[in-house]
């Protein structure tokens, strides 16, 4: 099978069968670096890495990546979009069917439980960012360490600062990113 | 044509910025879609993301294919998610064909150091504006409960949840325990009356 026909498939199914976001396409790219020769797991782990440093998932970044090594620039593009192709077949699906059966008593009932579960992954999700952000995580978990060293304190009156400054300046969240981002570089985060 | 190319444009610009995972996008999506083009409401963005999670598939992507479709159907839903996926491929072209050590930088680090605390706040304001039509009673307060438990016990447990089954459980729970709208308004018109009395 020609390489990119094979990669665009290999991330079809990724893109199929990984559910719940980005990091949710981890165990499936490891499998792919086990059964391909591709990309290898520090390729992976570096790509964890500069995900964290740019926009977009790991599972997009990561098929731009393993498409392009492979297979160059149109690999990169390819493998990305069949990454995000079932996705977008099965979105199209429900979207069709939700405008249909928007008033559906049992539709409805259903979105009574799934929005405090989405409410509920959002904010595990934020305090997984605060951990690893706001404190010293190492600390509490090893065990030493007095109580005031367990609080990144620069990064929480940072945090503070901006949680007020974005509730009274109606500035594009893109400021508040930029600003962060300067801040981050200055006092050398 | 004119819209199709205004949704790819707007993907296109909070796909590049769209640090930190599909929730820190929520904010984005409010500025440049619900208070500046007025394309979709806060109450549909999250119902999509309540899709988003227990489908398959980047819930970022999800949510782009959602707001594209119901805007300009089948057209729409490609426009907004290519739209959505152009910067982040473009930036990881290049830093494979240039920078393979970009994000061992120090200066890299320091500027994603400083631009995490700024997720951080996003998602929490994300979670506040959210909350009072998401968990509108004691019920629904308990299903939030749950996974948040389950969900943030994988951080410090060595387990690994299954996000996607749990919040189907919890919308088949729902749809055995739960209020439609109409349910939900009758009774608090219920309470409020009892109250009056």
């Amino acid at each position: 099978m020609p390489v990119l026909l094979q990669l665009m498939l290999e991330f079809f199914k990724t893109g199929l069968f990984a559910v719940g976001g980005g990091l949710a396409t981890l165990p499936f790219l490891y499998q792919m670096s086990d059964a391909t020769n591709w990309f290898s797991h520090a390729d992976i782990a570096d790509m964890i890495a500069i995900s964290e440093s740019t926009p977009g998932a790991i599972g997009i970044n990561m098929s731009t990546y393993a498409g392009f090594t492979t297979a160059g620039p149109l690999g990169g593009v390819l493998a990305s979009l069949a990454l995000a192709a079932p996705s977008l077949i099965i979105i199209v699906i429900i979207a069709k069917f939700l405008n249909k059966f928007d008033e559906n008593k049992y539709v409805q009932r259903a979105f009574y439980g799934l929005r405090p579960a989405s409410i509920a992954m959002i904010t595990a999700a934020g305090l997984n960012v605060i951990r690893v952000t706001l404190l010293n995580w190492e600390l509490i978990s090893g065990g030493s360490g007095s109580f005031a060293e367990i609080f990144k304190w620069e990064a929480i009156v940072m945090a503070v600062a901006l949680f007020f400054a974005m509730k009274y300046l109606k500035w594009h969240p893109v400021v508040f990113l930029a600003i962060s981002a300067v801040i981050g570089i200055v006092l050398k985060f | 044509m004119k819209e199709l190319l205004d949704l790819y444009l707007a993907f296109f610009k909070i796909g590049c910025v769209n640090f930190g995972g599909g929730y820190a996008m929520l904010p984005l999506l409010e500025k440049d879609l619900v208070q500046k083009r007025g394309w979709t409401t806060m109450d549909h963005l999250r119902d999509y993301f309540a899709v988003g999670q227990c489908t398959p598939g980047i819930i970022a992507l999800n949510v782009s294919t959602f707001i594209g479709y119901n805007k300009k159907k089948l057209p729409g839903a490609l426009a907004a998610t290519v739209g959505f996926l152009t910067g982040p491929i473009i930036i990881i072209l290049v830093i494979a064909a240039f920078l393979t050590n970009f994000a061992h930088l120090e200066i890299v680090q320091h500027a994603f150091a400083g631009i995490r605390v700024c997720v951080c706040v996003l998602i929490l304001q994300a979670v506040i504006r959210l909350w009072k039509k998401s968990v509108p009673d004691v019920l629904a307060f308990c299903v939030f409960l749950v996974i948040f438990l389950i969900m943030a016990g994988t951080q410090f447990f060595p387990y690994s949840a299954p996000a996607a089954l749990l919040v189907i459980a919890a919308g088949v729970f729902g749809i055995f325990f739960g209020r439609s709208d109409a349910e939900q308004k009758e009774a608090s018109a219920a309470k409020e009356k009892q109250e009056g009395h």
